[in-house]
């Protein structure tokens, strides 16, 4: 067994630990502390609100006026969790997260080094990733992705470009464009992939959420308003630059997602925002070998969550969009709601009673968004051969699919034949791609209840730690050679 | 409907992919079972270090040869498995452990390891990243690593060429001793049929003598390895310290792998399903201490594989008792450097090649087991 390392690491305990303070997590902490819990909230930023509900930085308070119903929702939880007395634990990094006697244990650094946090249960609310679609010129400084943007514009009031086009799928395109008209950009387009028919199908969900449908429509009014072309049914199929970005090449996509060869046409532009719908973040639920199952319109791989956000692992819960991406409202709402249901196993394990089963209906209008920002299938076949995929370590397509002509028949085998994956972004942003790509192959089909069915037996990559890379100075701290408890001499 | 071979491989790791190979080579029918892809377990996800200085005494003359197999890769198996042949270096940093170095040094020396100790000016000039604070270091220069995450990768292709007919993701449930051989079921379903038998399952070895009756007990070690994201040259030669603790490498795409077998958690049965953030900082501040400037680099990945071990902490390599023409090879401590020499006198003896070295039967470590249900032998 190995000695306990003394020197820095700092420990604590709780009933409740939460790792993401976003809409979900940190709705949930304020639930559980007026439900009588301790708990311990932990986040990589300085204060809590996560990506939507991000905080502004201390040095630009003081100038900027944002009332937008983002900043005084976000305020709004700031303000219940200062006024708890949940132990709020921001800048710090969770690199490893395991189960252990007493339910679970959750590794971070912090500002003054290592931490160990122990807590009976674990709600996982860690939000989600951008999807991009590779394309040629995809991995050119000038673009960027739909989420990195709004933190841009939110947290640092800088615009992405002095004139941007803005792409992809979902309601963030909207958003973004807008936002960016707001603080005074240039948007030069928006290509979005859905066309008014997919909107219009949608119209009956969004109707369910008045407030979210008139703000919407707001975003919309701004685009209109600033005589921005809006291409409908159209995709990014390449970016070109020789150092930078200069331009981009868009073509209609057919009614399978797939661009067409026919119609294309170049934007000049120097910076590309774009985004092709959220993956769940599922390296926690993964890496605690919870169940998770593929649900293309929630985004892809989800943990198996029962209505209470309950997982298959006892005392592991998530909520928002980690458990499927559905938005901020269901997020906030879940948040609240996974918190009601931790207390109340607490109290039903205190009490030696039966836990109540819970279950809650799918929200509409978070559905409706997410089917629209899904990934199509058609559209992954479509990548050309000599694309990237996976940027760390510079694998191409063309590349991917060798090794699955040298008969790599799972995602972790592709990984071990061409490196894909294996780079600081351990596989977050091609993982998704990759699997599509198997799965096409292995369908030989790009419909997609053809594809998930192929994309549900493919699996997913074994998810590790460290959940984030660290770095090895802040990992070991200060020691003496004695401190270190090396394991007594292999036998000779 | 079972298909008939000479030999029938069960385990599709570096040894049994070994043994398979040079048995097709020499002439044989041969399948191989592997209840995964190839080479992922510990074949795949060790350190994939080469190094005398890591081995068993009585390991070294296979290892002097696994190595030179490696160096031959591409001549051999068609893959060179992104062999590095490099120094290696095992450090002192107390008079403990220069006293273990020494000892330790002078019997793999005597062994055949081309083993000498350097003084602190002399290891840098081998390794000028290596930490001023060392007392001693033992050097060989018969030293290197692999890419072992290529391992599959390079068998799965040689073995296909070679005529083996490889079923991947194929657990076998269970062998049964017939009149003319062996008979592997796999799903319920008898799968083939062969008059030779080898059982190459790693820390499974142990349940797959079961199937015969023997009773073999086979430690589970979880060792716990990290690597760094991609760093600028600050090592050029394999580095570990005398007790065996680490092994440290500079790939070179720039990421580097630290090993030294300290110890996750988890068992044959799960895996190793979590790493302990006690050894891996134990493992890290270990290798900063030998290579300091490796401070400034991110770990991007930790990860643990499974190594068997016997009650001697030798090898089981050798016939089965009792059981004629089946044979078990496995439980070779840094398998991943003398495996393929080991596995392939194995492959050797059963194509009746003329006498090879003295492997390692397995008599020593049996114990008292109950007889087998299904035969009288």
């Amino acid at each position: 067994m190995n000695a306990p390392i003394a020197s820095t690491t700092a420990a604590s305990s709780a009933d409740v630990a939460i790792i993401g303070a976003g809409p979900a997590g940190g709705t949930a902490a304020v639930t559980l502390r007026s439900r009588g819990l301790s708990v311990t909230l932990v986040d990589e930023a300085p204060l809590p609100g996560g990506q939507v509900w991000r905080a502004l930085p201390q040095t630009l308070k003081s100038g900027a006026a944002d009332r937008s119903p983002d900043r005084i929702d976000g305020d709004k939880l700031r303000g219940a969790l200062a006024n708890s007395d949940v132990d709020w634990r921001g800048d710090r990094r969770v690199w490893s997260v395991m189960r252990d006697p007493q339910g679970f244990r959750i590794d971070a650094l912090g500002p003054s080094g290592t931490e160990t946090i122990r807590a009976r249960s674990l709600i996982v609310a860690s939000g989600t990733h951008e999807r991009t679609v590779p394309f040629p010129g995809w991995t050119l400084p000038g673009v960027m992705g739909l989420a990195a943007a709004t933190i841009l514009l939110k947290s640092q009031h800088v615009l992405p470009g002095q004139r941007v086009v803005v792409a992809g799928a979902g309601p963030l395109l909207a958003a973004v464009a807008a936002g960016i008209l707001k603080a005074g950009g240039e948007v030069a387009a928006v290509i979005d992939q859905n066309g008014a028919l997919d909107w219009l199908g949608a119209s009956g969900a969004m109707l369910s959420r008045p407030a979210l449908a008139i703000r919407g429509a707001g975003w919309v009014r701004r685009i209109v308003g600033a005589r921005t072309p809006v291409y409908r049914r159209h995709c990014v199929v390449a970016a070109q630059g020789e150092t930078d970005l200069a331009s981009i090449t868009i073509a209609p996509v057919g009614a399978n997602g797939a661009p067409r060869p026919e119609g294309r046409k170049d934007l000049t532009a120097d910076s590309l925002v774009i985004g092709n719908g959220l993956v769940p973040g599922t390296e926690i639920t993964r890496l605690l070998r919870a169940e998770h199952r593929f649900d293309r319109d929630l985004g892809g791989w989800c943990p198996v969550l029962d209505g209470g956000g309950r997982t298959t692992i006892e005392g592991l819960y998530v909520a928002g969009d980690g458990g499927g991406v559905l938005g901020v409202d269901a997020a906030r709402a879940g948040g609240r709601h996974v918190g009601e249901t931790v207390a109340d196993d607490a109290r039903a394990v205190a009490n030696r009673s039966e836990r109540r089963p819970t279950s809650r209906r799918r929200p509409r209008f978070g559905a409706a968004m997410a089917h629209l920002a899904r990934l199509r299938p058609a559209h992954v076949a479509s990548i050309p051969a000599e694309t990237v995929i996976c940027r760390c370590e510079d694998v191409t397509r063309a590349e991917i699919d060798r090794a699955i002509d040298e008969g790599a028949d799972e995602v972790n085998q592709i990984k071990h034949f061409t490196r894909c994956g294996m780079g600081p972004c351990q596989g977050r942003f091609c993982g998704d791609i990759v699997a599509e790509l198997l799965a096409l192959r292995q369908a030989g089909a790009d419909d997609e209840t053809t594809i998930d069915r192929a994309r549900a037996r493919i699996g997913s990559w074994t998810a590790r730690v460290p959940i984030r890379p660290v770095p090895l100075d802040s990992l070991i701290g200060d020691f003496d050679y004695a401190d270190i408890p090396v394991p007594p001499p292999a036998p000779l | 409907m079972t298909a008939d071979y000479d030999a029938i491989v069960i385990g599709g790791g570096l040894l049994g992919a070994t043994a398979a190979l040079f048995l097709a080579r020499g002439g044989m029918r041969v399948a191989l079972f592997e209840r995964g892809p190839l080479c992922r377990e510990a074949s795949g996800t060790n350190a994939g270090t080469l190094t005398m200085q890591m081995t068993r005494v009585a390991l070294i003359p296979f290892a002097l040869e696994g190595h030179a197999m490696w160096q031959s890769a591409r001549d051999w198996l068609g893959h060179d498995v992104g062999m590095v042949t490099c120094d290696g270096l095992s450090l002192a940093f107390t008079e403990q452990e220069a006293d273990l170095l020494s000892d330790r040094a002078a019997k793999r020396r005597a062994a055949g390891a081309p083993i000498t100790l350097l003084s602190p000016a002399e290891a840098q000039k081998v390794e000028p990243g290596v930490s001023p604070d060392i007392l001693l270091a033992g050097h060989c220069p018969v030293d290197g690593f692999t890419e072992a995450y290529s391992t599959g990768k390079a068998f799965r292709v040689a073995l296909l060429q070679a005529g083996v007919a490889v079923r991947e993701h194929t657990p076998v449930d269970r062998v049964e001793h017939e009149d003319a051989g062996y008979s592997v079921v796999s799903d319920g379903k008898a799968m083939a049929r062969a008059r030779r038998l080898v059982l190459a399952g790693g820390v499974w070895i142990e349940p797959m003598l079961a199937w015969l009756g023997v009773r073999l007990p086979i430690k589970t070690l979880i060792n716990q390895l990290a690597i760094t994201e991609r760093v600028a040259p600050i090592m050029r030669s394999v580095v570990g310290i005398a007790s065996g603790l680490l092994s440290l490498k500079q790939y070179p795409n720039g990421t580097v792998l630290i090993g030294g077998g300290w110890q996750g958690i988890g068992n044959r049965a799960e895996g190793g399903y979590a790493l302990s953030p006690e050894a891996l900082i134990g493992n890290v501040r270990l290798a900063c201490h030998a290579i300091p400037a490796l401070r400034g680099a991110r770990l991007v990945r930790a990860w643990a594989g499974l190594e068997a071990e016997t009650d001697d902490a030798l090898p089981a390599v050798g016939p089965v008792p009792g059981h004629a023409d089946a044979y078990v090879c496995g439980s070779v401590h840094s398998g991943y450097t003398s495996g393929l020499a080991i596995a392939r006198h194995l492959a050797a003896g059963i194509l009746g090649e003329g006498a090879g070295p003295e492997l390692f039967p397995i008599d020593r470590l049996l114990r008292q087991s109950a007889p087998n249900p299904t035969r009288e032998t």
